[in-house]
């Protein structure tokens, strides 16, 4: 990165508290294709000015893989550590991109002590365009075909459909919308912990089914929300040998694109 | 003997409603055997969910034809249920048509007009019904998994509703044919029946259509005890427990998973640095401890998890929806709500027959419900988004995954690795947590 990335630990050496804490997530900050997500957003953080921190070392799972497989004890066992990690830098608003994350720090973390305004990404995004601090134009997208995949987490799990519909608007892309969407969305196949174990015998994977309906519509871009989506959509069109003509990316990357950060 | 009739009528109907009682009572049993849970916040919230969910049918519409159908055949129930006044006080003391008494001349008319019309729609709506489930192929409702009882189940409730509402019809029919003959006081209006029966059974002879009336009268009545007591074998249950089902129905976020309270506590006295490991446990904190970890039968899950099997409508709009069904794999929300009840109704036999629940060696879970559909759950809360009764079969699968994970460490090995990751590594995957941040510098 050509800007430094600070931690919590940093600002409070320096005795301030940034605007708000990004939230990296396990896939955010180890994995290959997600981490290009992590850097999407703090470009487009660094360029707008917004202050933010993030955790390092200090971070860790949420537990949301450990909860969804059955395991209350080691979930529980992370979330108070985070929680007495965030408490302890009095953290107030936390961001992340990981919809797993956004989803159990705002639900499941308050009966255990940690309340904090919680906001996905896109969420994030779009109150600063509001507010008139995030200014997009077209630029590359213009014009060209982008379809959208719920992550269930973001849309079913918390109710937010219209925050990433409304930044991908504004690159004045042909938006195309999946029969199955918003309410109806279907699963990439990689929530309930189903992203770490091959999953049943079927007659398909998921991931196919899904990446099939996508791919119907001839699109130049699938649009993902979630790090995990983002996976299981590259693999389906990969298995379509798709990936020459399809991308997949997250929608802070298609900003940042949009942006030439 | 002319007081024959009104006996008899009142026999049946002590018999049909006492009867109808008893399995309502057996059904709240049952439900009790399931934990308690508090489900009475947002008093307000709660009415008005049921007024829209259960009431307004609002989730139906979503799939137009179906909603629209199901419309007129829930619209036709509630007629049944105001006919059902007058049955029963004509019934009684002999009367004929009370209601004209009370409602006056040109109302009584209005009011018999309009049940004649949603009688029709009814007929319109299990026909349509009808043939969609037998020969339409709709593929929700023609899966294996509703093969035997429930299908016949299906069929036999709207051949019922078809038969109560032709006896309707016929009686109104011969009653309206001798009011033109003089025979009968005019009551009422009849526009379906006049014109769709009116014209062949104005052949027949007055002491026929006398008949008829009668004949009909009874088997609506009849009819009406014979399927309010059908109810407690068939799916149809959902007419009266949809209600309580959306009343007591998850208002918190979909994506919100319980967090187990006990869990917590152990935990914190880990955490705590000042904790005696050795301490004994203060007085009355063993009581706290839950028996187990998850569910593994029927007892573990919570009473709206039991109500929930009780009032499911098989009507597949959830398995239609989940991608692990879609994709072809055995996990189907429907059939873990249709295994529930029939493992809740197992045991409740068994308690009718010992007087107690006698261990039969059973459980839901392994006997009932497969590890292999549980693991194939994406938690992805398409059943419960999909569900027009808004109920839960995704809790219940969650229950059962707590229970193999925490009772039985029986997770599939690489979700045991994932777990020791997320424990040792802090991260699912085996990475170091002191390279959190080397994205920052690559
Ligand atoms: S939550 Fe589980 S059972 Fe429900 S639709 Fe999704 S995968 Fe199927
Ligand atoms: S759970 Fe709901 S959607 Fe699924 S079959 Fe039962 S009533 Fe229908």
């Amino acid at each position: 990165m050509d800007f430094t990335i600070k931690t919590m630990a940093e600002y409070a050496a320096e005795g301030k508290a940034p605007e708000v804490l990004f939230w990296v997530g396990c896939a955010g900050s180890f994995d290959d294709r997600a981490k290009k997500i992590t850097k999407a957003f703090c470009k487009i953080l660094n360029k707008i000015g917004v202050e933010f921190g993030v955790l390092g070392q200090e971070e860790s799972c949420t537990g949301d893989p450990a909860k969804r497989a059955g395991n209350e004890f080691v979930f529980q066992m992370m979330a108070l550590t985070n929680i007495e990690v965030l408490n302890a830098y009095e953290v107030k608003k936390i961001v992340t991109a990981c919809p797993h994350c956004f989803n159990t720090l705002k639900n499941e973390y308050p009966s255990l002590g940690g309340h904090f305004e919680v906001v996905h990404h896109t969420q994030f995004l779009k109150k600063l365009m509001e507010e008139g601090r995030l200014k997009i134009e077209g630029g590359a997208f213009k014009g060209k075909k982008i379809t959208f995949h719920d992550p269930c987490y973001l849309g079913r799990a918390n109710n937010e459909y219209e925050a990433p519909r409304i930044l991908l608007e504004k690159l004045d892309a042909e938006l195309v919308e999946m029969k199955r969407c918003k309410t109806n969305g279907l699963c990439c196949g990689a929530g309930g912990a189903q992203m770490f174990k091959e999953p049943e015998k079927g007659n398909k994977d998921i991931n196919i089914e899904r990446t099939e309906e996508a791919l119907s519509f001839e699109p130049k871009v699938i649009a993902t929300g979630c790090p995990f989506c983002n996976t299981m959509m590259t693999d389906g069109v990969k298995h379509f040998n798709k990936n020459e003509e399809v991308a997949v990316k997250d929608i802070v990357e298609l900003l940042a694109e949009a942006e030439d950060l | 003997m002319q007081y024959i009739d009104n006996v008899i009528f009142l026999i049946l109907l002590v018999a049909g409603f006492g009867l109808f009682t008893k399995s309502l009572l057996k059904i709240y049993r049952n439900i009790q055997l399931g934990r308690e849970i508090n489900r009475s916040d947002n008093k307000s919230e709660r009415w008005e969910t049921m007024a829209r969910v259960a009431m307004g049918q609002s989730k139906m519409v979503k799939r137009p034809v179906a909603g629209i159908l199901h419309l007129f055949v829930y619209v036709g129930f509630i007629i049944i249920n105001i006919e059902l006044v007058e049955i029963v006080v004509d019934g009684i003391f002999g009367t004929h048509r009370f209601l004209s008494s009370i409602l006056g001349h040109s109302f009584y008319s209005f009011f018999t007009a309009t049940l004649e019309v949603l009688a029709l729609l009814v007929i319109i709506g299990v026909v349509v019904f009808f043939i969609r489930r037998n020969f339409y192929g709709v593929k929700r409702l023609t899966m294996k998994e509703l093969f035997g009882w429930p299908k016949h189940d299906a069929n036999w409730i709207l051949i019922i509703e078809f038969a109560l509402m032709i006896a309707f019809l016929k009686m109104n029919t011969a009653d309206w044919v001798l009011q033109q003959r003089g025979l009968l006081p005019e009551h009422g209006s009849f526009p379906i029946s006049s014109t769709l029966l009116g014209p062949i059974f104005s052949n027949f002879s007055d002491g026929f259509l006398f008949f008829t009336e009668k004949a009909a009268w009874w088997f609506h009545f009849v009819g009406i005890l014979f399927f309010m007591n059908y109810l407690y074998y068939s799916k149809h249950l959902h007419i009266i427990l949809a209600f309580p089902s959306t009343w007591y129905a998850n208002l918190e976020k979909k994506g919100k998973f319980n967090n187990l309270e006990s869990v917590t506590k152990e935990i914190k006295l880990m955490m705590d640095p000042n904790a005696d490991p050795y301490a004994a446990p203060a007085e009355g904190a063993e009581a706290d401890v839950p028996s187990k970890f998850g569910a593994e039968d029927i007892f573990d899950l919570n009473r709206v998890q039991l109500l929930n099997a009780y009032s499911c409508t098989e009507c597949g709009r959830c398995t239609s929806v989940c991608p692990a069904n879609i994709t072809g794999k055995k996990l189907s929300p429907r059939l873990i709500l249709m295994k529930t009840r029939d493992r809740l109704e197992e045991v409740g036999k068994n308690i009718d027959k010992n007087g107690k629940f006698v261990d039969d060696g059973k459980k839901l879970l392994n006997d009932y419900v497969t590890k292999e559909e549980l693991w194939a759950c994406t938690t992805c809360n398409a059943c419960t988004e999909a569900c027009p009764i808004l109920l839960d079969p995704l809790s219940i699968i969650f229950e059962m995954r707590r229970f193999l994970v925490m009772e039985q460490s029986a997770a599939p090995q690489e979700l045991n690795l994932m777990m020791t990751n997320v424990e040792n590594n802090a991260a699912p995957w085996q990475y170091n947590q002191a390279d959190r941040l080397n994205w920052a510098n690559d």
